[in-house]
């Protein structure tokens, strides 16, 4: 299990090849990559500064793993998050899940997004034509997280 | 007690403050958050009904108690990934 919170940008496509590596026994592997969009809330974006939390960051995403690997049965999950300046098209996050059977990695890749979103501290600010503004958190992540909560 | 007290993002921003070490009684987090509040002006922005907390480095509620050497931490709604 791993976690890295890195400025230096990644190859989502060599991160999940590399989950796969070295081990015939995983079955599936999972993979969700975010990325910058060039325009939100009603307005374009020219890029983004992620500010972070160093220290809580680390704790918080080893929390969120350790509870995934409470709940399925998983071979390798990696947690990759960017900080620092960021342009329009660039990865932000990478979450690989590896299992023996599909579900597992499916269920644990959305969970651990889920969780991420809604514990992990970390906060976007938007640079736009109309200057740098703080990106607000979404109703629609709280309920994605409360779901996991209902269901146990 | 002796507390640092840490805020981030537009908390840090408007506050102009990245972090502080505070000396005083404070039963919980809330109550640290009630005497930051009385120094009026930019600190309403801590009356906000959405801001999150960790102590010690671990997200916590408002009434979340403290303890001498406590890390406090005050932020807005996360919005990573």
């Amino acid at each position: 299990m791993a976690i890295r919170v890195q400025a230096a940008a990644f190859d989502p496509g060599a991160e999940l090849n590399a989950l796969h590596a070295a081990n015939v026994g995983i079955g599936a592997v999972v993979g969700f990559v975010g990325y910058v969009r060039d325009f939100n809330e009603g307005r374009e974006v020219a890029g983004m500064f992620l500010e972070h939390y160093p220290g809580m960051t680390e704790k918080a995403l080893g929390k969120i793993i350790a509870e995934a690997e409470l709940r399925w049965p998983l071979l390798r999950l990696e947690v990759l998050h960017r900080i620092g300046a960021l342009e329009p098209g660039e990865p932000i996050v990478f979450v690989g899940v590896a299992s023996a059977h599909r579900q597992a990695a499916f269920d644990a890749c959305n969970f651990v997004m889920d969780y991420l979103k809604t514990r992990a501290p970390f906060w976007k600010k938007e640079n736009t034509a109309e200057g740098p503004r703080w990106v607000e958190g979404r109703v629609s992540d709280q309920s994605a997280a409360q779901r996991w909560e209902d269901g146990r | 007690m002796s507390l640092n007290v840490q805020y981030f993002a537009r908390y840090r921003e408007t506050l102009g403050l990245e972090s502080e070490t505070l000396e005083g009684v404070f039963a919980s987090v809330d109550a640290l958050r009630q005497h930051l509040l009385q120094r009026g002006g930019a600190w309403e922005v801590l009356a906000e009904q959405n801001i999150m907390c960790a102590r010690n480095q671990d997200l916590c509620s408002l009434s979340e108690p403290l303890a001498d050497g406590d890390e406090v931490a005050f932020f807005p709604t996360v919005t990573g990934g």
